[in-house]
């Protein structure tokens, strides 16, 4: 067990490493690392005070050893934009990400689970048909197409719900959150239904497909058998069952939710850090992009790690293999 | 056999499945009776729709399938055309089921003491205290050590024996008047196969309930019944006293079975095989549905064979019984 | 029959000849009949072919030249469809903000989308199958770096992986082929190990070892071939994928350059237009990528059903 942790744990640091090398050389070599490094618009003899304080002027492996030093103090450099440090930037901004990606998670569960076990208890009645239809559009629509179809549709036409920001917050426990108030709950309510159709559809397939099987299964049979109604049937016996891989997989895919929401975040100018991190694309601010693409980096190889190690303790099959491996 | 000692009657039991690629006559045109306290064996191979029959008793034929014609007289009363609700007041309180495989009847993300105290409240109205009391006397019943503390297990806790005879206490939890028995030794160890015939058989004695036992081994069914009916191909081609049936039976076919049982007469002999296959019932061509593989069969068994009743308390399917030679 | 005839020059590589070929139901004709009794998959097969048929010749077939100056006016933009322009041509799905002609705009759009998407599937689907021949044939070590590779890009969204290549090479249809490939090769390499790993324990293999034939050529002539059903399928699905996530990073300004307008652009320009309610500059695009995409999907779907052997009778 120790030995696996110990694997995984290196083998999430190589791959950190890996990464912060990419980047680094992305960004120093690739480019022009004075261009990319500095304000474009600083006069020549700040060019050359900066060249010096980055030692632009030294050997490549030396400036690494820099770039990783100052990252594990925390320090990834000052956004041009904000002048503020890009961690700081980053970290003010998660918050908001957060929120619509929970949100977007208890809508692909609330809704999804209940969708797909009906299409999957009776497959080839009219409605399935249409849910699963929905699912094959979910999967294929490009989320932010759908994003404008909705602001168009719900924000233009109708002008039932705001189209952009976050709306009222309120503190919890020192972070503002929307969800609490009225105009930040109506605020929220789109970019997280554009956010969730993807996963929508994910876990409507899953939950039909367990349910598809679960049903064939003798221990729903000898429910019924028993003279279990068919609400506590489905309620008890085939919800409990197919719940156990439907959440398994939700909790890996909510890193996947916080990627994608940068595309939600800009098609409804959600100020969480996917918008940041899209306008410093464009505004060149590249400190800041560098401290996104660490950070979320890191957030995934630390969910990786997690889930891999819960699964081998659920699962003694995969520490044996990897053992031996 | 008089009628008012019958718990179950089946006339006539026509239970077909509509697939796209056609009618298949699983149980086409069953009739038997069990009397109270009574084990009767139904013997077939698989596909001989002897499972698909006592899912009809029960009333849980999947679609596409469906009872088509027939009577299912239980207690008094027809099963044939009662709704949804009455039925499942009847299921697990009048009508029990035991199925194969005890490792997958019982569901693995819940307690025991769930399973079977829901079985309970689903036909009671009484305190849930009450029914777990219930279900732990039911535990202790069937042989489970320590029942209270066995109450709050997993299914993958308990091995196949122990599953299959917590199925058991939970088919018994309402006394029901008939169990039907769908294969339950045939996924065990032989020792504990044994044990679970020995069980089921003084259980019954014990609660007076009927029994139906499905199972393709005759040599399972000869120890534990008092009838026998033996399946094909979705008919009972012959049916008797277990006593007769092992004896003499006089279908070809039941002699066919009882002919690949290993016994001590057959020791060093080469052991006798049915030769070909059971046929497919989709579109199965009229006639004696044996023919094909029968040894004595003839241009007369292209013709469907009416049951007959050669002797008190037997059913014949056959137009060459052995016991016409016999005679 | 004739469909089946008309089909067959069509595709080499499931007619590359295998010993049953020689009888009259061939498994190509059993597969191309098993794909057509679905009528859904049918039509998107028919609709997908108009749409690459209009990529592949939008410049002969566009009403107009949307990117030839000469031939846009700015009198002409925002324009609803079916409008007629002041030389008295008519837009069906009316102009965008520079006054082009928006069918002809989607036209060439497909036509940069369809081409970037399928290119990357292409170059993805070599590069992939490549490598995960190699960890199926080779094992060991070699087996057990590349699968780890696999398995740790795969952890990481498409997105999040373009992201950080685009971010780092900057725009560019190189620099998005490259972002797309590598987003791509992983699910080849692990389709195709996956199913040559199950290949390679069969006796043909062994038969063709022990006749001393060379490593590459039991790779490509014989494990290669019996891998295709399910690459077939993972082709559609990641052809599918990488137009959508084109299109996607187009839109939001890091994917293809304004020089290549590709439909993710399209729907970009049409967004600011949205508050206005001009919405046909963003949603006929919009719905061109959306039939593009379920077509491919619907496609890919059947291919899934009638290629698995677990549901082949």
């Amino acid at each position: 067990m120790t030995v696996f942790i110990i694997r995984r744990l290196l083998q999430s640091v190589v791959v950190v490493a890996v990464m912060s090398l990419l980047v680094f050389v992305g960004v120093n070599i690739v480019g022009d690392p004075v261009d990319m490094l500095i304000n474009p618009e600083a006069d020549q003899a700040e060019i050359e005070r900066v060249i010096r304080d980055l030692g632009l002027d030294r050997p490549l492996h030396e400036q690494y050893g820099y770039f990783v030093v100052n990252a594990l103090q925390g320090d990834l450099g000052d956004s041009f934009i904000f002048g503020q440090p890009a961690l700081q930037l980053i970290i003010e901004r998660m918050p908001a990400t957060f929120e619509l990606a929970i949100a977007a998670l208890l809508l692909a569960v609330v809704l999804g689970i209940p969708l797909g076990v009906l299409a999957g208890l009776r497959p080839d009645a009219g409605w399935s048909r249409t849910i699963m239809a929905g699912s094959i559009l979910g999967f294929s629509l490009p989320s932010f197409w759908v994003g404008i179809m909705m602001i168009m549709l719900f924000a233009v036409m109708l002008g039932w719900l705001p189209s952009t920001g976050r709306g009222d917050t309120v503190p919890v426990l020192g972070v503002e959150v929307s969800f609490l108030t009225r105009d930040g709950l109506s605020h929220l309510l789109l970019p997280a239904i554009n956010l969730s159709l993807f996963k929508l559809s994910l876990v409507i397939r899953l939950a039909r497909a367990g349910t598809r099987e679960a049903i064939h299964q003798d221990y729903i049979k000898f429910a019924r058998a028993k003279g279990l109604s068919e609400t506590r049937v489905v309620l008890v016996h085939l919800l409990k069952n197919i719940m156990i891989p439907v959440v398994t997989v939700l909790g890996l895919e909510f890193g996947g939710l916080v990627a994608f929401s940068v595309v939600t975040e800009s098609v409804f100018a959600w100020p969480g850090m996917g918008k940041l991190i899209i306008d410093s694309l464009h505004e060149l601010d590249r400190p800041v992009v560098v401290a996104y693409l660490m950070i979320v980096v890191l957030m995934f190889v630390i969910i990786n790690l997690v889930v891999d190690i819960v699964y081998s303790i659920l699962d003694p099959r995969v520490r044996l293999q990897d053992t031996r491996a | 056999m008089a009628g008012d000692e019958t718990t179950l009657t089946v006339e006539g039991l026509k239970t077909h499945f509509f697939t796209k690629a056609g009618v298949v006559k699983a149980v086409d045109g069953v009739s038997f009776e069990v009397g109270k306290g009574e084990i009767m064996g139904l013997v077939g191979e698989s596909g001989s729709g002897k499972s698909v029959t006592g899912f009809s008793i029960i009333g849980l034929v999947d679609p596409p399938g469906r009872v088509v014609e027939g009577r299912i007289i239980h207690d008094g009363r027809d099963l044939v055309g009662l709704d949804d609700e009455q039925m499942r007041s009847l299921r697990g309180n009048r009508i029990a089921m035991i199925f194969q495989d005890p490792m997958m009847t019982l569901n693995p993300v819940l307690r025991i003491e769930t399973q079977m105290v829901e079985a309970v409240l689903a036909h009671n109205t009484v305190p849930a205290a009450q029914a777990r009391e219930a279900a732990r006397d039911a535990l202790g019943q069937v042989g489970i050590p320590s029942p209270d503390e066995r109450l709050r297990a997993y299914p993958h806790q308990f091995s196949g024996g122990m599953r299959q005879r917590v199925a058991i206490a939970i088919a018994l939890l309402n006394r029901p008047s008939l169990i039907i028995a769908d294969e339950p030794t045939t996924a065990l160890d032989v020792t504990i196969q044994g044990q679970i015939l020995y069980e089921a058989q003084k259980l019954c004695r014990e609660t007076g309930a009927s029994m139906i036992w499905i199972t393709h081994d005759l040599a399972v069914v000869a120890g534990i019944a008092d009838r026998i009916s033996v399946m094909y191909a979705g008919r009972i081609v012959e049916q008797g006293t277990t006593a007769d049936i092992i004896d003499q039976p006089a279908h070809p076919y039941t002699r066919g079975l009882i002919g690949s049982v290993p016994s001590r007469n057959t020791r060093g002999d080469r052991l006798f095989q049915i030769p070909g296959m059971t046929p497919s019932l989709l579109n199965l061509a009229p006639g004696c549905a044996f023919r094909e593989r029968c040894s004595v069969a003839d241009d007369t068994c292209l013709a469907e064979p009416e049951p007959s009743h050669p002797l008190p308390g037997r059913v014949l399917r056959c137009h060459h019984p052995v016991l016409e030679v016999a005679q | 029959m004739t469909v089946q005839a008309e089909q067959r020059p069509g595709t080499g590589l499931e007619a590359a000849p295998r010993p049953e070929d020689v009888s009259v139901e061939t498994p190509f004709r059993r597969f191309v009949s098993d794909f057509l009794e679905s009528r859904i998959a049918t039509v998107a097969l028919a609709v997908f072919a108009v749409i690459a048929f209009i990529a592949l010749f939008a410049p002969w077939i566009a009403p107009t030249d949307p990117y030839d100056l000469a031939q846009v006016s700015v009198l002409d933009s925002h324009m609803p469809p079916g409008s007629t322009a002041f030389d008295g041509r008519v837009f069906v799905l009316g102009t965008d903000g520079a006054g082009r002609d928006l069918l002809s705009a989607i036209f060439y759009g497909l036509r940069i989308s369809l081409g970037v998407g399928v290119m990357s599937g292409i170059i993805a689907m070599a590069i992939g199958s490549v490598v995960g021949l190699a960890a199926a044939y080779f094992g060991g070590r070699v087996d057990t770096v590349i699968m780890r590779i696999v398995d740790i890009q795969l952890s990481f969204p498409s997105i999040l992986v373009a992201l950080v290549l685009l971010a780092v090479l900057g725009k560019g249809v190189d620099k998005i082929l490259i972002a797309l490939i590598t987003v791509q090769w992983a699910y080849y390499a692990r389709t195709v190990r996956a199913s040559a790993l199950v290949e390679r324990s069969k006796e043909y293999i062994d038969a063709a070892t022990c006749l001393a034939l060379g490593h590459r050529r039991i790779l490509f002539r014989h494990l290669l071939p019996n891998c295709l059903p399910p690459l077939i399928v993972v082709v559609t699905v990641q052809t599918a994928h990488a137009i959508a996530l084109e299109a996607t990073l187009s839109f939001l300004g890091i994917g293809l350059p304004i020089t290549e307008p590709s439909l993710g652009l399209l729907i970009a320009n049409g967004f600011e237009y949205m508050l206005s309610m001009k919405y046909w500059i963003s949603v006929y695009p919009g719905v061109a990528l959306l039939i593009t995409i379920v077509s491919i999907n619907l496609v890919g779907d059947q291919l899934r059903d009638v290629l698995n052997p677990r549901l082949q009778k």
